[in-house]
């Protein structure tokens, strides 16, 4: 504060530092995130053009069309693959972030690299890898069948199962590092202290553990549900554009189909579910800023 | 009451136990992918089916440069995530000092945008652009994708290097300035080097964000050339060839090779700085 106060006597011109450090990220965010933001909101109310694109007539159409009984019941399906994916990540996560938070700062530095360094190799590659493990001839079969376990192969590509797996192990760390950072802060002594007033190791971890660790679980349900929600990657590599989504079909609407008003709709839907996670976020856990990461 | 204890004892090293096992399972998830990408490189068919037997064929193919395509579009990537982690690096540290030094009327506002490309789906993102883009009548091409690449690394960006700014910082700035150095000298002198740390894990994010990115480079790339990632995608019906594999093998034996000598790099510079204050120290005390 100091600073600006000698700048000001200083120099005339003191509002130059602020436009030459916070200018350039504010033009940015303004220009490429809330324009396109509103006016993708906007599309959604258009009309769809005869030959694609929009046509700057005002209705309700394509909200309507989401209520058709084909779009309903791909946004149920996938709100419910999000959140059995979300679901996972956290009962899979949980403990893993809590074993690497109870180790000694330099191995938990070295365990969170170990944790990082698979994701540095082409997501699409190893969801390909997946699918080779998996394929009808694939390993996992051929494993199978050996052992006498199964006659004949089972079909597990092309099906939400295998989609659910790769969601599974893409969300998985960023599951983890949220849950990890909240771990680490919370102080041994508390549940020092709730073991000596005769607390069961239960009861240590419900009552104490996880209501402090709770702004971390819900960065994880954040960081999770959302991107699980809006894939097209994971459901297209793995679902062979047989499993649809929501993204699918946002995507379809402006490739071949060039429904835009329609992928719009559903865009703002995607929008809706984020802010309402965000907004219970803030309420329940009491915190002005997310962490991520 | 010493049972009780050595209860507790034998309780504790069975959960270690337990947990050791626990982790083991989850980096065995993390790694079986990335284990059957590289054995992939290694076999001998010319589509990833079944295992057919080791060659390392696919890695001469690779550099007898007959497969342009793949090179090119590795070419494409690289010069779309260095040209963004630039850009994204030099906006994201002027933000980061920005919005934490200064107060301004709409700085709440900003700092509520940077959290949307993080938390909102990225093909949401992506197709609001799209739109705006088409609308507007800008030609889909590299620089598209760069807008787009840029939009949701300036984020991480600024949340980076605003974890990297203490309140030491704002000392030491004081210090140079009442030492006489202008606005410039002192950010080129004081600020960037104290920050070194953060900018440079800020690079390193945009970089990899960038480079493995699909959505934004799939949406916003027009009838221009594809990224490699676009390109994986869209081969991937037909099979993916093992020489992608080979190829994304070897780019990341080259990032965890750049990890270590980036951590040898900062390893020697703490030992250095570590010397120059037992000398100065030395100095001080011989003096008296």
């Amino acid at each position: 504060m100091t600073t600006i106060a000698i700048a000001k006597k200083k120099k005339p011109h003191s509002r130059l530092p602020l436009l030459a450090q916070a200018g350039p990220v504010s033009v940015w965010m303004i220009l490429f995130v809330t324009i396109p933001m509103l006016f993708i909101i906007y599309i959604s109310f258009m009309t769809r053009g005869t030959f694609g694109g929009v046509e700057y007539d005002a209705t309700i159409e394509s909200y309507k069309t989401l209520m058709d009984v084909t779009y309903f019941q791909v946004i149920v399906k996938s709100l419910k693959v999000a959140l059995v994916t979300t679901v996972s990540c956290l009962i899979l996560g949980y403990p893993f972030a809590y074993y690497i938070a109870r180790k000694p700062a330099d191995v938990a530095s070295k365990l969170i690299m170990l944790l990082m360094i698979p994701f540095w190799t082409n997501s699409l590659m190893r969801l390909n890898a997946w699918m080779l493990l998996f394929q009808t001839n694939g390993p996992v079969n051929n494993t199978l069948m050996r052992w006498g376990w199964i006659n004949s192969p089972i079909k597990f590509i092309y099906t939400d199962g295998l989609v659910l797996l790769g969601l599974i192990t893409n969300m998985l760390p960023f599951a983890v590092l949220p849950m990890y950072a909240s771990i680490e802060k919370l102080q041994k002594s508390l549940l020092e202290a709730s073991a000596d007033l005769g607390a069961t190791p239960m009861h240590t971890f419900l009552h104490v553990t996880l209501p402090l660790t709770f702004p971390g679980i819900f960065s994880a349900v954040i960081l999770t549900f959302i991107p699980a929600l809006g894939t097209y990657t994971v459901t297209d590599m793995l679902g062979g554009g047989k499993v649809l989504y929501i993204g699918n079909i946002i995507k379809n609407q402006f490739g071949v189909i060039r429904n835009w008003p329609l992928g719009a709709a559903l865009s703002v839907l995607l929008l809706v579910i984020t802010a309402l996670l965000i907004f219970l976020y803030t309420r329940f856990a009491k915190i002005d800023e997310l962490e991520v990461l | 009451m010493k049972t009780a204890a050595t209860k507790r004892m034998r309780r504790q090293k069975r959960n270690a136990v337990f947990g050791n096992i626990y982790a083991v399972l989850i980096y065995s998830i993390f790694y079986i992918p990335v284990a059957i990408m590289i054995a992939f490189s290694f076999n001998d068919a010319p589509r990833n089916y079944a295992w057919q037997g080791f060659t390392t064929k696919w890695y001469g193919e690779l550099f007898s440069f007959s497969n342009h395509a793949l090179w090119e579009s590795l070419a494409y990537s690289v010069a779309i995530a260095l040209i963004s982690t630039l850009i994204s690096v030099t906006i994201g540290v002027l933000g980061g000092i920005g919005l934490k030094k200064f107060e301004f009327r709409c700085k709440k506002f900003i700092n509520m945008m940077l959290y949307v490309p993080i938390v909102v789906p990225e093909i949401v993102l992506a197709v609001a652009m799209l739109i705006i883009f088409m609308t507007i009548g800008i030609h889909l091409g590299m620089w598209t994708i760069i807008i787009g690449h840029c939009t949701f690394c300036i984020p991480y960006a600024v949340v980076t290097i605003k974890g990297r700014i203490s309140g030491d910082n704002e000392t030491l700035q004081e210090a140079s300035m009442d030492l006489g150095a202008n606005r410039t000298q002192t950010f080129w002198r004081v600020t960037v080097p104290s920050i070194m740390p953060g900018i440079m894990s800020a690079a390193f994010l945009s970089f990899t964000l960038s480079i493995d990115d699909v959505v934004m480079s799939n949406m916003l790339a027009g009838a221009s050339k594809s990224t490699l990632p676009v390109l994986i995608l869209s081969v991937n019906r037909t099979g993916v060839t093992p020489d992608i594999n080979a190829l994304t093998t070897l780019m990341v034996a080259l990032m965890v090779l750049g990890m270590l000598v980036l951590n040898l790099i900062q390893a020697w510079q703490k030992k250095k700085v570590q010397r120059q204050i037992a000398e100065a120290e030395r100095r001080i005390s011989s003096a008296k």
